[in-house]
Order: structure tokens, then sequence, then C-alpha cells
């Protein structure tokens, strides 16, 4: 992990690098992090995997993060890693709610981290977070008919009415 | 009109795995049935669903293949049928009832899972976890690497065709699911790790039966070798197949044996020792070539060096409490319920709301025997997460699988399939 200052130093250079990048940054528990504007998320990551002395060319983990009530509502969340030195980077791209009938976009970082595909559909997936230049990004885990982002805060656990051979009759049709 | 200009919409004969949207530009088999040209009978591309109920899938995995003649053309796997939405779940439980839950996503490496999540919150309150937790930790986190490592081994070989190893590997695992039952009270999702360190000491003559085990287990190591090592229907179908460069693997984001077996010494266990992984001593198998043999032998290996591991923890084990002593997160003592009053509040409290976390994010990696197994936690000061998120290594591995079967026999897809790994439970959660 780059400790705090270190992490400053990057946020800086980044900054130098690629103009109103980073928007801010912290660090806890030992880990730290960059929060960063989402339409300069390729930038950022691909000054972070290509700039000599940082090298942070493994993507551990993507994943998407809600934090309503709290603005901006939605983060996609980078864990990097540089494998050398076995550092670990989190980075967050903090994607603001366009309104109730539009999906927040950013790009797709497929083409800096193949590996980002799966992950990527997960995060559309669950949370309609459009990755624009995706390869194919369609629904992974739920079924691609289903209407709905379940994993926003919004959305209520246990929408779903489960079927039984007790309440089968009560819910006649429910396959519909 | 040119064929290779012309894009229809998935006619008859048309190859779904080839629908790219793009303008057709080669002139491959599989770009040309995409482009809606007619073929000769013999280079026509077949597209055939493999799964989702096949028992060489190794779960609930479908594959959509095209193949031409026996030759593996295209592959898309397809997940999502076990998908039991575990991570929303959590965020509706207080943090000592997702242990539970999360034991359940990658349903053989449950102690890694309850490691992943515990360790995580452990960051998120800054808790240090006693020598004898920790050491209990590890113990039993290699004895459940053993144990997967024996069903993928069992499982694997009958793939290919090794009938009797199954029972073997399955007779062995029986008896860490043995041990795992005496020490835990469970056989499978033991919900052992809590947060602080673990539920119960190890009961008397646990360590008699542990070493008993470990004393045997590299023998029969041994004889699975003796079976497969050079056994040539296996040497045939395992060597030289599935090689993905180790470049490709780690932009794909592959970890564990995978990568290990193509040469690249990364374990999270050395480079990053979490719980007690420093004090011992213990060696890191890597392959030469990256092959399906190469994945096996790193596998087998590992299994000897979990025993190693599992030996000097049994011999070093300290003395002294197996959780934290911090009663606004441990339960207290059951013998204190009855004395002190506050005790009885803090068990009240615990039980009925669960600890709170103070608001912050972390992330706590660990080495499963698939790879790295991540686990994000969003704590926002309640007694309940807002967001659980488990990297889990079978879900990104499995994008290494197009690469491993493209161009091969659809015979040596059963093998890559095989010596990936994958437990549907965890890529779907």
């Amino acid at each position: 992990m780059p400790d705090a200052p270190g992490l400053e130093l990057i946020a800086k250079e980044l900054n130098d690098a690629a103009d109103g990048s980073v928007l801010g940054t912290y660090h806890e528990h030992g880990q730290a992090c960059l929060i960063v504007n989402p339409d300069r998320i390729l930038d950022v990551l691909r000054w972070l995997r290509d700039t000599p002395g940082q090298e942070y060319r493994f993507l551990s983990s993507l994943h998407g993060v809600e934090y309503l009530p709290a603005e901006p509502r939605f983060g996609v969340v980078y864990e990097l890693l540089n494998m050398p030195r076995a550092e670990r980077l989190r980075i967050r791209a903090a994607l603001a709610d366009p309104g109730p009938d539009v999906l927040p976009e950013l790009d797709s970082c497929v083409p800096l981290f193949a590996g980002a595909e799966f992950p990527e559909r997960e995060v559309y997936d669950f949370f309609g977070i459009v990755f624009r230049g995706h390869p194919d990004l369609r629904r992974i885990l739920m079924p691609e008919e289903y209407v709905g982002w379940p994993q926003r805060r919004d959305f209520p656990v246990g929408g779903e009415p489960v079927i039984f051979t007790r309440n089968e009759p009560v819910m006649p049709r429910w396959y519909e | 009109m040119s064929a290779h200009t012309h894009r229809s919409t998935p006619s008859h004969g048309g190859d779904i795995l080839g629908e790219t949207g793009e303008e057709v530009i080669g002139t491959s088999a599989i770009e040309r049935t995409a482009a809606g040209d007619v073929l000769e009978p013999e280079e026509e591309l077949l597209t055939i669903n493999f799964g989702p109920h096949h028992p060489a899938t190794h779960g609930v995995l479908r594959l959509l293949v095209s193949l031409e003649g026996e030759v593996v053309r295209d592959m898309k796997p397809v997940v999502g049928y076990v998908h039991t939405g575990i991570e929303k779940n959590c965020e509706d439980k207080s943090y000592w009832k997702v242990i539970p839950f999360v034991e359940r996503m990658d349903y053989l490496s449950y102690f890694f899972n309850m490691e992943a999540f515990c360790g995580c919150v452990e960051r998120l309150l800054e808790l240090e976890v006693p020598p004898r937790a920790q050491y209990l930790r590890v113990l039993h986190m290699e004895l459940n690497r053993l144990h997967s490592h024996l069903v993928w081994l069992g499982t694997s070989a009958l793939d290919l065709g090794a009938m009797s190893m199954f029972f073997y590997c399955f007779r062995d695992r029986d008896r860490v699911l043995d041990l795992f039952e005496m020490s835990t009270g469970q056989r499978m999702h033991t919900r052992y790790f809590q947060v602080g360190g673990v539920f119960e000491d190890i009961p008397v003559g646990f360590a008699h039966n542990l070493s008993a085990f470990c004393a045997e287990m590299p023998s029969r190591i041994d004889q699975y070798e003796a079976i497969l090592n050079r056994n040539e229907i296996f040497l045939e179908r395992t060597r030289n197949i599935g090689i993905v460069p180790r470049q490709r693997l780690i932009d794909l984001g592959v970890t564990g044996p995978l990568l290990r077996a193509a040469g690249e010494p990364w374990d999270l266990r050395k480079v990053t020792p979490y719980e007690a992984y420093r004090d011992f001593e213990f060696d890191i198998p890597v392959g030469t070539v990256g092959d399906g043999y190469d994945r096996y032998r790193v596998r087998v290996q590992e299994m000897r060096e979990s025993v190693r591991i599992i030996e000097q923890a049994l011999d070093g084990l300290p003395e002294g409490p197996w959780i934290a002593d911090d009663r606004k997160v441990v339960l207290p003592p059951r013998d204190e319920l009855s004395t002190s009053m506050e005790a009885l509040i803090h068990h009240f409290k615990l039980v009925t709301e669960g600890f709170r976390v103070p608001p912050g994010e972390a992330y706590y990696a660990i080495e499963s025997p698939r790879g790295e197994l991540g686990c994000f936690v969003v704590a926002d000061g309640s007694a309940k997460p807002a967001r659980v998120h488990i990297r889990d290594p079978s879900f990104t591995n499995l994008q290494s699988l197009r690469d491993m079967c493209l161009n091969g026999y659809i015979a040596d897809l059963i093998q890559n399939l095989a010596m990936l790994d994958p437990i549907l439970g965890g890529i779907d959660r």
C-alpha cells in the first residue's frame, strides 16, 4: 500500500498528467484510495498501469457500490495491484445519479484489463451502470429478461413471492 | 454481393456466437458464418449447448460452443443458474449473521469465505485476533484446502476416465470432514470463524486425530501420484493442453494454481502474509509450461505443503484465548452470564442488535484454493454492512477458459474445465 504522503503524491502527479481527474483521496485501515472523476477513469487507470514507478498492472477486483443517500450516489471500485511490490491501490469512480430513467455511464476498462469483462457485466447487472465500449454488455447472473437493478439500495429485498405448494392456489398463474 | 462486407441478422445457418455487430473482414469459417455465407458442409460450424446440466461442468455451468468438426472454434460461458443474491441479502443481516451466508458461496472452501469476511470486518474494526485463534484459523483453512483439492482431484480424474481416483479422494476427503465435525460440530458450512477469533477451542483428542491424519496423508498423495503421474492416458490428455501465456493470464485477472502453473510464483500467503502464515515454513509450487499437467502437479504439491503447514500449526499452537476480549464485539463467555450483569447486557445487545462497525470501507484478500478471494465491505456505522462484495476467484478465472479451449478438441475442453476447477456456487453467488 502507498502510505498517506505517497497517496497524495500519486494524486498530485495524476492531476498534473490528467487535469482534474482526482477528486479526493482517503487513507484508512492501511489502505489507500483515490476518488476520481468517472469521465477520466480510463486516463487514470492507463496512467497508473503504464507510468514507470506506478505499474499497477493487475486488476484484482472491480465492483459497484451504492452510497444512497450520500452523494454522488454510485461508485465503481477498482482494486489495482502492483505484483512485484505487492502494493494495492483502490480507485473509486464517483458517479452521480443522472435521474430516474437514465443509467449512469462510464468508460469500460476492458481495453486496459481484459479480465474486467465479467466484473463489469456484473456491475451492469446489479447496479445498472453502463460501461461504454464494453464488448458484450449483457446481464450475467440475473436472467436476461429481468427488469430492475437488484443491488441498488432502493430495490427491496424479498420483492418476489416464493411459490410453495401450499400457497400456489393463492397466487394463480404466478409463472406469467 | 461480397459475403464479407454483408452482415445478416441471425438467419438459418448463422452462428449466434459470431454475431458481433462488427463488419466481417476475415475469411475464417466463424467470420464467414457470421456473414451469413453458405459454407461447405464440412466447414460449417455447429453451435451446441454444453450443460448446464452436465456432469463434467462441475456445477451448473453452460457453455455455448461452436464446433468445426471436433475442433472448438468459439466458446462462451453462460453463468448465473445458481445465483441466490447472497450479496444483496448480506446487506439485510447484522455482521455476525452474514458469516454463515458468505460460507455458502464457494461451497468447497467455506473456511476461506469466512476468513475473507471476518478478516475484512476485523480490519474495519481494527480488532486484533489472538495468536491461538490465528493458528486455529490457519489449521482449518489448510485442512479446507486439502478437502477442496481432494474433491477437485477426484472429480477431475473422473472426467478423464480414472474412476477409482474419485473413490480414493472422497475417502480421504471424508476424513477431513470428520475432523471438521469434531472441532466445529459440522461437516460443511461450519460457521467456526467469528469476528475476533474462532467460536470454540479444539476439543480433546482433536490434535491426536489430526496428527494421525497428517502422518498418513503424504503417503496417500504418493498413491494418487503413482496412479496418475505416469499414466499414459492421463499424460496424453493433460500435457501441452490448454496452455495460456503467463502475461495473458495476468491480464485476465487469473490467480491461484492456474497462474502458478504458468510459472508466476504469486501466492498471497507469502507475499502479504495474513493471520499466522508468517510463522510457517512452506514452499510455493510453480509450473513451467502451464498446461493441464502442470496445473495438476501444482495442486497436488500444494496438498503436501498444506500438510506441512498443518503439522507446524499443530506443533506450535500457542496457549491462550481463542477469541478476542472485546466485549463490544465478541460474545462474553457463557459462565459469566450467571454472575455478571454487564456480561448479560453485552450478550443481549450482541444477540439482538449485533455490533456496530465504524463507517469505512476495506478490502481483504486471501489465497483460497482457487486464487485470490477478496472481500470488500462498506460499513455505514450501523450493525449491518452497507455492501458486501466477494471477489470470487472462480468467477474471474472462468474468463480464461476460452483462451484455453480455442482451436483445441472438444475432449480437451473437458480437461481444461476440470483443471480450471470452477465452483459455480462461487461464480454465481
